[in-house]
């Protein structure tokens, strides 16, 4: 039978319940019937359930002449179980509840790590899905259905409206619009005719397209967006080895120590053999790394708590670490510091009469600026026009005929060969300078109006990112926009540094770049954030992105909202530090501990028996606990402090 | 008695002292070739052994772990440079594809970077 590390856990500590109770108790003078052979029997169990795993392993790594946590833990369990069993045996006071609470609190660290582990894997899983299965390929004249990996590079592939894009590959017949939102992050779709290239999993939304393949397999972006991730995903924290090299170190001298204790009680200061292996086993009972192993995952647990309340997950520790020395925030804008889809932001000219006839063109569309328009309409409670004899201009716009008018919404192209007057083209001018995207209104010949759209910040970027500025960070933006609507929009909320024209698979590069003046942290959505998010130092999902961005960062906020990024950056703040306090206790408990317990204070009456040094031990524990759940009373912005 | 205690101290120290801190050599071993190609093979228990693994250059390689540790610390073997993050736990032998086109050595550790190995390709 074979169990999960969590269970086995939950086994020993229903199992050592008994101990606890004793031990809450011993302070009040009160000594639980039959408690040495209830202990012995419980121990023995918990020795058998949780530390004999690292007894193997302990001895395994000894034959490898490597000493680590396992040998720690082994040398901890069985020299406080054989001695108690010892003083069992001689009617001695026993210190089972030592070997017994230290297997536990060790294998609770190891099954936190297991679960951990699990969480992580599922990305890629996630991202391969967004691939099809199916292709309709062109094969000896005629049109069949075919699974993917039988396509050929120059196969020609037919899209129908509405599917995905099986391939990489260019259009050689028909006329669409793509959304391409899942791989490039824009949420406006692209229009797409004949020569232009086509990306895998994106959808293909209003007509049917015939694409000539140009990449299969592992050449395609969404092939290669899921490499980078793999890549990324399997990259380590460089602490980890220094805390090993420590272990490494503290285990042999912990053990020479102990040696060295007894022998200096025993031969010089004439002590008899149990007094002095008393001190030896206090000094290997006070130096099991008990507080040191607590000291992380507690934390860790409540920091990750309290911040899941505030709508931020956590789901790497090292990228808690990486906030702390972080210098540069970098976000994505579209959908990230953007709200995702254009609004109206300003109508030149008559604005319920340009509105109208703008609505009543935009009606039947699902266009995103047509969208806009209408949330406009709808807002200002204009009503639409009955419409007939309605005409879509290629590349142009639509026109229509209502009350024996011929209205239209379009591009300059709708006036064919007219001029816009001065005032007009200046107008238009400067809105595109300020990056807008512009309909013109019109009817009959005239020109009546202009409809100015953007996909405008949320509503709290602004003070988020000042937020942000105010505890020293950098704040970048990096985008696939071009540089006048990228540089209007970092106008708007404060932005320092502007990154335009971006295209996504650079996105992780200039990550990449940015990280060589210190830490960065990506704030973004979509897959194509995926590699920016796994390459930052610590990768910010935001909860409207697809499945694979909330896989891959570090963090997910689960509300789309900027704020969260601040939250989020100050509450891993806080967890570390009080990670970093923790474990400036344990070891300074350990190097006050180890010298009282190998009894160099006895002289002044300072002398620690093993049981002493095992509630210290406890005590130790119970104190970096304590701390950590302090965390929940540390003040957040905009949170207030859970009681 | 006493001088015997300090004796057996003694010698328990100096041997602590030598088996954990002295520098020590590490195991290798090289693959096994047969007909498909050439396989080597991990015990994964409190450590790797061997530790380095010795495959030929230009014949398709693999390295099988088998995980025999029931600790948290060796249930993943990670190749940084292949980008390869494994769980041993799923099947008593785990393999890992090795490419031998050019000489060089992989890296490969525990999840938490604890234990460490490589596989030299010659």
């Amino acid at each position: 039978m074979k169990l999960s590390s969590m269970k086995r856990f939950w086994i020993s500590f229903v199992l050592a319940l008994p101990m606890l109770v004793q031990m809450l108790a011993m302070p009040f003078s009160w000594m639980m019937p039959f408690y040495v052979p209830i202990a012995f029997v419980t121990t023995t169990l918990i020795m058998a359930i949780a530390a004999w795993p690292y007894w193997v392993s302990a001895w395994a790594a000894f034959t490898h002449h490597q000493a680590n946590m396992n040998t720690l833990v082994a040398l901890g369990t069985i020299i406080s179980y054989t001695y108690s069993l010892f003083a069992m045996l001689t009617n001695r006071p026993v210190y089972f509840e030592s070997a017994a609470f230290v297997a536990i609190f060790v294998l609770l660290g190891d099954a936190m790590e297991e679960r951990m582990h699990a969480h992580a894997a599922d990305a890629l899983g996630k991202l391969a899905d967004l691939q099809v299965k199916d292709a309709t390929v062109q094969r000896g004249g005629h049109w069949q259905q075919l699974p993917l990996d039988q396509v050929k590079v120059g196969d020609l592939v037919q899209v129908k409206p509405g599917a995905k894009i099986p391939v990489d590959g260019v259009v050689v017949k028909g006329q669409s619009t793509v959304n391409e939102s899942m791989i490039t992050g824009e949420s406006m779709p692209v229009g797409k005719q004949v020569g232009d290239s086509v990306v895998g999993a994106t959808i293909n939304q209003t007509g049917a397209l015939v694409v000539k393949t140009s990449k299969i397999g592992e050449d395609t972006m969404l092939s290669q967006i899921v490499a980078m991730v793999k890549k990324a995903q399997t990259s380590h924290a460089p602490i980890q080895k220094l805390t090993d090299q420590i272990a490494g170190i503290f285990v042999p001298a912990v053990l020479i120590v102990a040696i060295l204790t007894f022998v200096v009680r025993y031969v010089l200061l004439g002590a008899n053999v149990v007094s002095a292996l008393l001190f030896a086993v206090a000094v290997v009972v006070i130096a099991c790394p008990c507080a040191l192993g607590l000291a992380t995952p507690t934390a860790l647990m409540v920091g990750t708590g309290r911040a899941a309340k505030m709508g931020v997950l956590i789901k790497d520790g090292t990228a808690l670490e990486a906030v702390h020395k972080l210098t540069t925030v970098v976000f994505d804008k579209t959908g990230t510091i953007t709200q995702g889809q254009p609004t109206v932001t300003k109508i030149i000219g008559e604005e319920k009469e340009v509105l109208q006839i703008a609505a009543s063109l935009e009606a039947q569309s699902e266009h995103p600026l047509a969208n806009a328009i209408l949330q406009a309409a709808k807002q200002a409670h204009v009503t639409q026009l009955p419409v007939d004899d309605f005409q879509a201009v290629t590349a142009a716009g639509v026109r229509a005929n209502a009350n024996g008018h011929l209205i239209w919404v379009g591009n300059e192209r709708m006036l064919s060969d007219k001029q816009l007057s001065t005032t007009d083209q200046d107008q238009l001018t400067a809105l595109r300078q300020a990056g807008q995207t512009v309909v013109l209104v019109g009817q009959d010949d005239q020109v009546i109006g202009m409809i100015a759209m953007q996909d405008a910040p949320k509503a709290n970027a602004k003070r988020a990112i000042q937020l942000l500025k105010a505890r020293g960070l950098k704040t970048v933006m990096i985008t696939g926009d071009n540089e006048k609507v990228a540089q209007a929009i970092a106008k708007q909320v404060g932005i320092d540094q502007v990154f335009a024209g971006v295209l996504p698979n650079e996105k992780a590069d200039r990550v990449h770049d940015l990280r060589k003046d210190g830490l960065v942290a990506f704030v973004g959505d979509g897959i194509n954030d995926a590699p920016a998010l796994t390459m930052a130092d610590v990768g910010i999902a935001m909860g409207n992105g697809t499945d694979i961005a909330v896989e891959s960062g570090d963090m997910v906020l689960v509300q789309n909202d900027l704020m969260g990024v601040v939250r989020a950056l100050e509450i891993s703040r806080k967890t570390f530090n009080r990670i970093k306090l923790n474990l400036f206790w344990a070891l300074i408990y350990n190097l006050i501990g180890i010298p009282i317990a190998a009894g160099l204070f006895a002289g002044m009456g300072l002398t620690l028996s093993p049981e002493l040094a095992g509630l210290a031990m406890a005590f130790s524990s119970v104190s970096v606990v304590t701390s950590s759940l302090l965390l929940r009373r540390a003040k957040i912005v905009g949170t207030t402090a859970a009681v | 008695m006493k001088i015997l205690v300090v004796l057996v101290a003694l010698m328990a120290i100096a041997f602590i002292a030598y088996w954990f801190l002295a520098p020590h050599k590490e195991s290798t071993a090289n693959a096994q070739v047969g007909q498909k190609g050439q396989a080597a093979t991990v015990v994964v228990k409190g450590g790797y052994s061997p530790q380095t693994v010795v495959l030929k250059k230009g014949m398709p390689g693999k390295v099988n772990f088998q995980l025999k540790d029931s600790t948290a610390c060796l249930s993943h073997v990670v190749f940084d440079d292949l980008g390869v993050d494994k769980d041993l736990t799923k099947k008593p032998q785990t393999t890992v594809q090795i490419p031998t086109d050019k000489a060089g050595e992989y890296d490969f550790a525990c999840g938490m970077n604890m234990f460490h190995g490589k596989v030299v390709v010659k």
